[in-house]
């Protein structure tokens, strides 16, 4: 089977620093990974340059065995909710149909059938009532759920989703978590970067471990373990005495 | 037409114009590179004049183009390369400017291009200085830069209407799906350079900048969509120009400084009064709700 995503000697360098350091995975067909590792990992930095958001000073990506080029729309990206201005003055569905602004082509607006469609996505994630409403009046969940309701519009086979946990209520984290396995049974691909270990095993199939360098990747069961959590959170103790509590609850 | 009727006419031609192209600036938070914009066009008027040895407005919107973009271009390299955003563009604008000075005082001191003219400009003495181009009859070559300017700008917008609205609000999801974002904005760039050219004549740099930002501030405070802020711009940039003009009648003063001071009278109103982005509506608001509660 061909894998969706295969990543050979990445490297991302600020200046001189590098920020990703030779990374090497490969992701399997319709999983849902996690990208999991400390703060300034480079986990957000990983999915901008898998997109081409920034420049990479070596390596190579393949997205279903061709270098990733945006005008196949096969990879879908939600960005961290707090990158956008919300007091832009657009509404829940508008924000949903840029969605399908891929689809569209130059010199033309999305038609009827986008906007239904559009529509369909905002009740996927439980918004549909929402669609009139401007982006500010939504509350940090409600924004989440709007950025992935425009994922969905974007109809792709693989998405990357960065920290769409962050700063959501319950009810949103459950809804999200439905719609990715919803993905899943579909066949589709999901990088999820994801920030609270005790969840990791519930929630992934596959994990990369992540720290400047990818210190390992596979299912999970097999990859999150205490002796790779240990080597990607290094000295940083809080994290590995949770870590380890985490562990041996499971 | 009568010399009133000019006035108002191209001060409000250049009050759409300004006040639509500006819009985008706002969205984008980049009102302070319209500020650089307008002063860096000096040097492109001053070059081209210098080139072509011709005070040909065609020459002056190309030379202001350019250089306006050389503008943008050099705020972007700064900014990449590690230098605040907003020190690049003091820095990259007062040297553009600095140069377009020297050169004015240089090699162009005894024409009819003058550093007060350029920063102050004057709207009354436009409806005089006339041309005739082809089979129209006499007209004032503000009217037809501004008419050429503001096509530009509606055209312009009309076909990249959704690429300017996903980038100014989330550019790199734009980028991940494949809209040229770097293009899109050295496009947006290129029409402010233009629009300020054109504006030039009338109400000169500094008061342009009122012309760009406050019309579209305005109406940021009115409205929740974003083809609504556009067409309340527009209407805000006339009326500023319309009012202002009989303002300055009526106290004999600069037309332009009026029609400038009327934006930002316009604009205080709206931020106080505005029925849900107001600050009185705000200020009510939390009263409502920290008595409310109690009840």
């Amino acid at each position: 089977m061909m894998n969706p995503v295969v990543v050979k000697g990445l490297t991302v360098a600020y200046q001189e620093k590098p920020v990703l350091k030779d990374i090497n995975f490969e992701v399997p067909e319709g999983k849902l990974i996690g990208i999991i590792g400390p703060n300034g990992a480079g986990k957000s930095t990983l999915i901008k340059a898998i997109l081409g958001l920034i420049p990479k000073a070596a390596g190579q990506i393949q997205i279903y065995n061709k270098p990733y080029r945006a005008k196949d729309r096969v990879v879908g990206y939600v960005p961290q909710r707090g990158s956008v201005d919300w007091d832009f003055p657009t509404n829940a569905l508008d924000v949903v149909l840029m969605g399908r602004y891929g689809h569209v082509g130059w010199f033309k607006r999305p038609g009827k059938k986008d906007e239904a469609f559009a529509l369909e996505c905002l009740r996927k994630v439980g918004m549909a009532d929402f669609a009139d409403r401007q982006i500010s009046q939504l509350s940090g969940g409600q924004q989440q759920r709007v950025f992935l309701a425009r994922a969905l519009a974007q109809e792709a086979k693989v998405y990357f989703m960065d920290e769409p946990f962050v700063g959501v209520d319950a009810a949103t984290e459950r809804a999200i978590i439905d719609l990715l396995n919803e993905l899943k049974e579909q066949g589709k691909t999901v990088l999820v970067v994801h920030h609270d270990l005790q969840t990791v095993k519930e929630y992934f199939d596959h994990v990369l471990l992540l720290n400047v360098e990818a210190i390992a990747s596979g299912p999970t069961e097999s990859t999150f373990t205490m002796e790779n959590l240990h080597q990607t959170y290094g000295g940083k103790l809080a994290f590995l005495e949770k870590g380890q509590m985490i562990a041996e609850q499971k | 037409m009568s010399y009133e009727a000019w006035i108002i006419l191209i001060g409000s031609m250049a009050g759409i114009t300004c006040g639509i192209t500006g819009c985008f600036l706002i969205l984008r938070k980049l009102s302070m590179l319209a500020d650089a914009i307008s002063h860096t066009v000096l040097l492109g008027i001053v070059l081209a004049f210098l080139i072509s040895q011709s005070m040909n407005g065609i020459y002056m919107l190309i030379g202001a183009a350019v250089v306006g973009l050389l503008t943008v271009v050099f705020v972007q390299l700064l900014h990449s390369s590690g230098v605040q955003e907003d020190a690049s563009i003091g820095v990259v604008f007062t040297f553009l400017f600095a140069i377009g000075v020297i050169l004015i005082t240089l090699y162009a001191g005894d024409v009819h291009l003058d550093v007060d003219h350029a920063l102050m400009g004057e709207i009354a003495f436009v409806p005089w200085d006339t041309v005739q181009i082809g089979f129209l009859p006499e007209l004032p070559k503000a009217f037809l830069m501004l008419s050429a300017v503001l096509l530009i700008v509606l055209v312009i917008i009309f076909l990249f209407y959704k690429e300017l609205k996903i980038t100014s609000f989330d550019p790199a999801m734009a980028a991940a799906i494949g809209i040229p974002v770097l293009f899109i904005h050295y496009l947006l760039m290129g029409m402010v350079s233009l629009t300020t050219v054109a504006s030039f004549d009338s109400v000169g740099a500094i008061l342009v900048v009122a012309m760009l930002i406050a019309p579209g501030a305005s109406a940021y405070l009115l409205t929740d969509k974003m083809s609504v802020m556009l067409i309340l711009s527009g209407v805000f940039g006339v009326a500023a120009a319309i009012i202002g003009y009989y303002a300055a009648m009526l106290f004999n003063v600069s037309i332009s400084g009026s029609m400038a001071a009327v934006n930002g009278i316009l604009f205080a109103l709206v931020f106080f009064f505005s029925p849900t982005k107001g600050y009185l509506f705000k200020k009510f608001a939390l009263k409502k709700v920290k008595y409310g509660s109690e009840q």
